[in-house]
C-alpha cells in the first residue's frame, strides 16, 4: 500500500515538473529574420567529456561560440541521447524547438529520421545532421572526410609496425566505419604492401572493456601498432600496457596513453560550426550538404608524437599535399582489388562518391569481414 | 615475439577470461552473502558504480590504494545501507528498493565521478596492479621439449596474475567456508532460509541481515572500484556497462555457492571477450549463433535456463534461500 502511494506521488510529481519545464521553456519566438542573437540548440549521444565523438563536437562550438562572441549566444544542450531511441530524440529536439532555438544540430546518424520529422513540424527552425543523407528546406547535412587522415595515419601506422600485423578496432559495420579501415589500410600498404590489417568489431561506438577486450584480443595475434574506430582511448590503454603502438580518433589522444600514442585522425567541426550559426544570424542559411575535407579544415592528423619514426614523417610530409589537392580521389585511386582479390577499383580511376557512400567490402591487407 | 602455437592461445584466452571474470566474481560473493541472509538486492549495478566512482576518485585525488580500496567499500555501503534500513527496518518491497538503488547509485556515481573523467590510474597503484606476485622464471626449463611448454601453459593460466585476482579466490574460498563451516555461517544461512526459527533460537534477524547487506555492498563496491582502476585505468560514466546485472543472473547461476562463482564467473567471463576470438575465423562469420549481439546474450539466456531447470527440480531439492526476497514481521509468526 505505501509503496503504491509513494509511487502514485513520485509519478505525479515527475509529471507535474515535467508539465512546468515544457511550460517554462515556452518563452521566446523563433524568427528568420537577422538576429543580432541566436539561440542554438545542440543534441549529442553522449556525454560532452567522453573524450572522443562528443568531445570533438563540443571543441567545435566552443570555437563557434569564441569566433561569434558569448554574448550573442544562448545554447540549449541535450547530451547523452541515444540514437537509437526515437522517444528520447524526439523529447530532447521538442525541449529545444519549444525554448526558441533557431538553429540545431543533430550530432548522431540515427537521430535523422527524428530530425526530419520535426523540421516539417518547425519550418521556421533550421536543422543541422550531422552524417545523414536526408534534407530538407529548412534541414540540412554535413559531414567530413575523415578517409583522409585515416590513410596518413595508415602510412604512420605501416612504417612503425615490425611484426607487419597492425590491429584495428571497429565500432559498428556501416559504410562510414568500413571506408576508414580501408582508407587506413590502403595508406599502410602503399608504404608496407607485407603488412595485414586485422579487424575487431566490438558493435558499440563507446564501451571501455568492450573496446579494451577487442585491443588486447588483436595484440595477442601479434600486431604492434593498433588503430580505432571508437570513440574512448581504451584500445590506446591496452597498446601502452603491451608496450607497443596506437593510432587514437576523434580528438587528441596523447595525454591518454603517452608511451604509445602516434598520433590519431581528427574532428575540427568549429569552421564549419561558426559558418552556419553566423548564417542564420545574418538570414544567409541554406542547404548544401557540405562534405568538407583536409583541405577545408573540417578532418586533420595530429601533430606526429615523437615516438613516429622519421621516414613515417618524412612520407607523410610528400603524401599529405597531394591528399589536400586531391581529396578522396587520392585515397580511393585505382587499382583497388577487395580483400577476396576481385578488382573493384581500375587503374587511372577513383571509386566514385556513391561507391565510398556504400562500401561494403574491405580492400586487400584487411583480415576480417563486414559484419 | 608473440606465442601463436594453439596451446599458447587457449592460455593466453582462458587468462585473458580469469582477468574478465573479476568484477564478476566479487560481486557474485557479495551478492551471495545478501541473498544468503535471504535480502535480494538488485541495486548491485549501483552499489558497483558508487564503490568504483568513490574509490576511483580518492584514488586520483590521494594517490592512496588504501584510502581507495576504503573509499570503494564506504560508497558502496552507503548505498547498501540506503536498501538495509528501507527493506530489513521498514521492510520495505527489496525489487523496487534495489531497482531504485541501481538508478540512485548510477546518478551518485556519474555525478562523483564527473572530474575524475578520463583522469588515469595513479603510476604506482598501476604498477602495484601490474605486479604478478607468484610469477616464477622459467628460463632454464622453457626450451625442454613438452615439459618447457606445459610449464608455461600452467604459469600463463595460473600464476600471471595480479594480486587482485588471488585475493578474490582466496575471498570465494573463505566465505565457502564461514558459510557452510562456522557458527555465523549456519546463523546467517538459517536467517535467509527461515528468519522464524532463527528468531525463535536467539538470533538476531536484523542484525544478522544487515550485516550480510552490508558486507555484501562492500565486496560489490571493490568489484566496481576493478573497473577503472584496474581494468580500464580511468572512469567514464556507466563504466559497468550492465555488469551488476550479469552478477544478479550469476548469483542464481551458481546457486548461491561461493565456490561455484568462480566457475561461473570464468563462464560469463569468457563469454564477454570469445566474440573476439571468433572473429578470426571468417567461416563463422555472417553465422548467428556467433554475432557480437547474440554472444551479449547467453549469459542471460542460460541463466534463464537454470532458474528454469532449478525450479522444475523435484521436491527435496535446494532451491536458494528460502525466505529470499520476504520481509519478516517478528509479529506475523
Amino acid at each position: 500500500m505505501h509503496i503504491r502511494k509513494i509511487l502514485s506521488t513520485l509519478l505525479l510529481m515527475t509529471l507535474l515538473a515535467g508539465v512546468m519545464l515544457a511550460a517554462g521553456c515556452q518563452s521566446g519566438t523563433p524568427t528568420n529574420a537577422p538576429a543580432e542573437k541566436v539561440k542554438v540548440g545542440v543534441l549529442y549521444i553522449s556525454p560532452i567529456d567522453d573524450g572522443g565523438w562528443s568531445t570533438a563536437h563540443n571543441r567545435g562550438f566552443v570555437m563557434a561560440e569564441n569566433e561569434i562572441g558569448k554574448d550573442k549566444i544562448e545554447w540549449v544542450t541535450k547530451e547523452n541521447i541515444p540514437d537509437t531511441d526515437a522517444a528520447a530524440t524526439e523529447t530532447a529536439l521538442r525541449i529545444m524547438a519549444d525554448a526558441g532555438c533557431q538553429i540545431i544540430f543533430a550530432t548522431s546518424y540515427n537521430y535523422m529520421d527524428t530530425v526530419e520529422k520535426l523540421a516539417k513540424e518547425y519550418p521556421e527552425i533550421k536543422f543541422e545532421h550531422c552524417s545523414g543523407y536526408k534534407t530538407a528546406d529548412n534541414m540540412d547535412n554535413y559531414f567530413g572526410q575523415i578517409e583522409q587522415p585515416r590513410f596518413l595515419s595508415g602510412i604512420v601506422a605501416g612504417l612503425t609496425t615490425k611484426s607487419n600485423k597492425i590491429g584495428y578496432v571497429a565500432a559498428i559495420p556501416i559504410p562510414e566505419v568500413v571506408r576508414g579501415i580501408n582508407a587506413f589500410t590502403l595508406g599502410v600498404r602503399s608504404v608496407n604492401p607485407d603488412a595485414e590489417v586485422h579487424v575487431r568489431w566490438t558493435n558499440t561506438w563507446f564501451d571501455l572493456s568492450l573496446e579494451s577486450a577487442a585491443a588486447n584480443e588483436l595484440l595477442n595475434l601479434g600486431c604492434d601498432v593498433t588503430s580505432q574506430h571508437q570513440d574512448s582511448a581504451a584500445t590506446l590503454k591496452a597498446a601502452e600496457a603491451k608496450g607497443v603502438f596506437g593510432i587514437g580518433y576523434d580528438n587528441p589522444m596523447g595525454d591518454a596513453a603517452p608511451k604509445a600514442y602516434l598520433t590519431a585522425p581528427i574532428w575540427n567541426w568549429g569552421a564549419y560550426y561558426t559558418k552556419k550559426i553566423k548564417a542564420v544570424m545574418d538570414g544567409t542559411w541554406s542547404v548544401e550538404q557540405y562534405w568538407g575535407g583536409m583541405k577545408e579544415g573540417m578532418v586533420g592528423l595530429d601533430t606526429l608524437t615523437d615516438l613516429v619514426p622519421q621516414a613515417a614523417k618524412e612520407k607523410v610530409a610528400e603524401i599529405e599535399p597531394m591528399i589536400l589537392e586531391q581529396g578522396n580521389d587520392y585515397v580511393f585511386k585505382g587499382p583497388i582489388k577487395d580483400n577476396q582479390g576481385n578488382e573493384k577499383v581500375a587503374a587511372g580511376t577513383s571509386l566514385s562518391k556513391a561507391d565510398q557512400m556504400g562500401m561494403d567490402w574491405f580492400v586487400e591487407g584487411v583480415v576480417g569481414s563486414v559484419g | 615475439m608473440t606465442d601463436t602455437t594453439p596451446l599458447m592461445v587457449l592460455a593466453v584466452f582462458l587468462a585473458s577470461a580469469v582477468r574478465y571474470s573479476m568484477p564478476l566474481l566479487v560481486g557474485t560473493l557479495g551478492e551471495t552473502v545478501t541473498e544468503r541472509s535471504g535480502h535480494l538486492n538488485l541495486g548491485v549495478e549501483g552499489m558497483m558504480l558508487m564503490g568504483g566512482a568513490a574509490g576511483f576518485v580518492t584514488a586520483i585525488r590521494t594517490d592512496s590504494l588504501v584510502l581507495s580500496l576504503l573509499a570503494a567499500m564506504g560508497g558502496a555501503i552507503a548505498g547498501a545501507l540506503f536498501y538495509a534500513v528501507l527493506t530489513v527496518t521498514f521492510r520495505a518491497n527489496q525489487v523496487v528498493t534495489g531497482l531504485a538503488l541501481t538508478l540512485f547509485g548510477a546518478g551518485v556515481a556519474n555525478t562523483v565521478g564527473k572530474g575524475a573523467v578520463h583522469a588515469s590510474t595513479p603510476p604506482h597503484i598501476q604498477a602495484f596492479f601490474a605486479w604478478q606476485p607468484l610469477r616464477p622464471d622459467l628460463s632454464a626449463i622453457e626450451s625442454v621439449p613438452v615439459l618447457g611448454p606445459a610449464a608455461v601453459f600452467l604459469r600463463t593460466v595460473l600464476l600471471e596474475y595480479n594480486i587482485y585476482v588471488y585475493m578474490a579466490v582466496l575471498l570465494a574460498v573463505v566465505l565457502s567456508l564461514l558459510l557452510h563451516r562456522t557458527r555465523l555461517g549456519l546463523h546467517l544461512r538459517v536467517v535467509g532460509e527461515n528468519p522464524a526459527s532463527a528468531d525463535a533460537s536467539g538470533i538476531r534477524v536484523a542484525a544478522t541481515r544487515y550485516g550480510a547487506i552490508l558486507v555484501g555492498g562492500a565486496l560489490c563496491g571493490l568489484a566496481g572500484l576493478y573497473l577503472p582502476l584496474v581494468h580500464n585505468g580511468t572512469w567514464v560514466e556507466n563504466i559497468t556497462g550492465g555488469r551488476g546485472w550479469i552478477v544478479v543472473a550469476l548469483v542464481i547461476f551458481v546457486r548461491w555457492s561461493p565456490l561455484r562463482a568462480m566457475l561461473g564467473a570464468l563462464l560469463f567471463g569468457a563469454l564477454e571477450i570469445i566474440g573476439f576470438k571468433l572473429q578470426g575465423f571468417p567461416q563463422l562469420a555472417g553465422n548467428p549463433l556467433f554475432s557480437q549481439y547474440i554472444i551479449g546474450m547467453y549469459p542471460y539466456i542460460i541463466t534463464v535456463i537454470v532458474l528454469v531447470a532449478n525450479s522444475a527440480r523435484k521436491k527435496g531439492g535446494w532451491r536458494g534461500p528460502g525466505a529470499l526476497g520476504l520481509p519478516y514481521f517478528r509479529e506475523e509468526r
